[in-house]
C-alpha cells in the first residue's frame, strides 16, 4: 500500500538523531507489548506478513504520529479483534468478557529459546529456474497495490541490476492476504543513485533492494 | 494483577499520554493471561532474552573472528547464516543473512524503509532511530547526509552501497579493521566493534579510544 510506512526518499523528516547509550526499552510497557507481540503469534496463527500489513494500514498522519512500539501494539489488538480472540470492548474496558477462543497452541517458557532459535526461515523449494541471473538488467514495475506488497514507491518504473539471486521466498503480496505462501524467486536488484532521484541524485551512490519475481519485467 | 513486579511506573517523564498506554498494555496482558493465550513467564523471557543475552555484542563477536580468521572471513562472506551459526547465534529474525564486506573503496550502509528489518540474533533490538522516519527516509537519497548525522565523513570517491531490507534478508557489515590493531586477541579486537559500524551509519573504534 502507498502509505506511511513508505518513507524512502521523503523530505522534511529532519536529522537521525542517534541517541547515546540508548537502553533497549524505554518504558515498561514496550517490554510487554514487545513481548506479547512475539507470544501472541503462536495462538494468533497470523504470519509477520500479516503482522507487517495490520501495523501499515492506518492513515499516513496517524502511523507517523506513533511511536513503534504504539505501532506495533496498535497492529496486536487489529490482529487479536479481527480473528475474535478478544473484543474491542474488552481492550477499552480492560476486562476479560466473553469465553476464550480454542487456540492451536501457546508458547511456553519451556519453548522460548527453541522457538526463538528456530525462527521462520522463509525460503522454499520450488520447481522453477530463476528467470534472471546476475548481471540481468531489469525494471521495477509500477504496481500500486492498495494491500500489502515489499517494492517500494522510490524503486518502482527505475531500471536496475540483477545482483544475486537469493532463492525462492514466500510472497509477502499473497501471504499477507491469507492467500497461501506462493514463493517466488528473491533477487537483490541494484540501482545508481542517478536512475532513482535523477542528474543531482549523488552518483557515488548506489541502492539495493530484494524483489521477488513479480515485481520485475526484463529491460 | 497476576505479577505486581512490572507495575512499577517510571513513565511519569513522558506525560499523561504514555502512561495510558502503560495502562492499557497492563490490562491487555491481564486479558490475554486469563483467557490462557499467554503465559506470563514465557513474556519475561523474551524480554529478559533481547534485553540481556542478545545483542550487538554478539555482532562484535562475528565481525572479530573475521578478522582474525581468515577461513572464518571467507565463509562468512560467502554463505553468512551457517558461519553466524557456528559462533552460536541463529534464528527470529536472523534466518537468511548476508554479510556485506567495507574495502577502503566501498561503504556499505543497512536500512529498512518500509519497516524496521534488522538482522536480531547478531544485533539484538534496532535502536529508536532505526525505526524511525528520519533516517528511513534519508538513508536511500542521502546516505552520505546520514553519515554527518553520526559525524562521519567518507572520502568523496568512496562508493556508497545502500541495503534497503525489502525482503527476509538481514544485512550485517564488516567494518574494515582498524589500524594498529596487529596481533590482537578476538576478544580485544570486539572492544573496537560498535553496533553503528555493523549497520554502516558509523565506524569502528580505533584502538586509542578503547586503551
Amino acid at each position: 500500500m502507498n502509505g506511511g510506512q513508505d518513507l524512502g526518499g521523503a523530505h522534511g523528516h529532519g536529522p537521525v538523531l542517534p541517541e547515546p547509550n540508548e537502553p533497549v526499552f524505554h518504558a515498561e510497557w514496550e517490554k510487554r507489548a514487545f513481548a506479547l507481540t512475539l507470544a501472541m503469534g503462536m495462538p494468533g496463527g497470523w504470519n509477520i506478513d500479516m503482522s507487517r500489513f495490520a501495523r501499515e494500514n492506518r492513515a499516513p498522519q496517524e502511523y507517523l504520529s506513533m511511536t513503534y512500539y504504539q505501532i506495533w501494539l496498535a497492529g496486536l489488538e487489529k490482529l487479536m479483534v479481527e480473528r475474535g480472540l478478544v473484543s474491542p470492548e474488552e481492550i477499552e474496558t480492560g476486562h476479560p468478557i466473553g469465553a476464550p477462543k480454542p487456540v492451536p497452541r501457546t508458547l511456553s517458557a519451556a519453548d522460548v529459546a527453541k522457538v526463538l532459535y528456530r525462527g521462520g526461515p522463509t525460503e522454499r523449494e520450488i520447481n522453477t529456474a530463476p528467470r534472471f541471473s546476475a548481471g540481468d538488467r531489469v525494471r521495477a514495475k509500477n504496481i500500486n497495490p492498495a494491500t500489502h506488497t515489499r517494492l517500494p514507491r522510490y524503486v518502482r518504473g527505475h531500471v536496475g541490476t540483477v545482483e544475486r539471486v537469493l532463492g525462492c521466498h514466500v510472497f509477502p503480496d499473497s501471504n499477507s492476504l491469507r492467500r497461501g505462501e506462493d514463493p517466488h524467486w528473491l533477487y537483490t536488484v541494484r540501482f545508481d543513485g542517478r536512475e532513482l532521484w535523477g542528474p543531482d541524485g549523488d552518483p557515488s551512490v548506489t541502492v539495493s533492494v530484494d524483489a521477488w519475481d513479480p515485481y520485475l519485467d526484463p529491460a | 494483577m497476576a505479577h505486581d513486579h512490572h507495575d512499577h511506573d517510571y513513565d511519569h517523564e513522558h506525560g499523561s499520554e504514555l502512561s495510558e498506554t502503560q495502562i492499557r498494555v497492563r490490562a491487555l496482558e491481564s486479558i490475554l493471561t486469563e483467557k490462557g493465550y499467554v503465559d506470563p513467564a514465557a513474556l519475561d523471557l523474551l524480554i529478559e532474552t533481547y534485553e540481556k543475552k542478545v545483542g550487538p555484542h554478539n555482532g562484535a563477536r562475528v565481525i572479530a573472528k573475521a578478522w582474525s580468521d581468515p577461513d572464518f572471513r571467507r565463509r562468512l562472506l560467502q554463505d553468512a547464516t551457517p558461519a553466524i551459526a557456528t559462533v552460536g547465534y541463529a534464528g527470529r529474525q536472523g534466518e537468511h543473512i548476508v554479510a556485506l564486506e567495507n574495502t577502503p573503496q566501498t561503504h556499505h550502509m543497512v536500512v529498512c524503509t518500509l519497516c524496521s528489518c534488522y538482522p536480531w540474533p547478531v544485533l539484538g533490538l534496532p535502536p529508536v532511530w532505526y525505526k524511525s522516519a528520519p533516517y528511513r527516509a534519508k538513508a536511500v537519497i542521502d546516505p552520505r547526509g546520514v553519515l554527518k548525522d553520526f559525524g562521519v565523513e567518507l572520502p568523496a570517491e568512496t562508493e556508497i552501497r545502500v541495503w534497503d531490507s525489502t525482503a527476509e534478508i538481514r544485512y550485517l557489515v564488516v567494518p574494515q579493521r582498524p589500524a594498529g590493531t596487529e596481533g590482537w586477541s578476538e576478544e580485544r579486537l570486539a572492544t573496537l566493534v560498535t553496533r553503528d559500524s555493523m549497520i554502516g551509519t558509523g565506524l569502528p573504534k580505533s584502538p586509542g579510544e578503547v586503551a
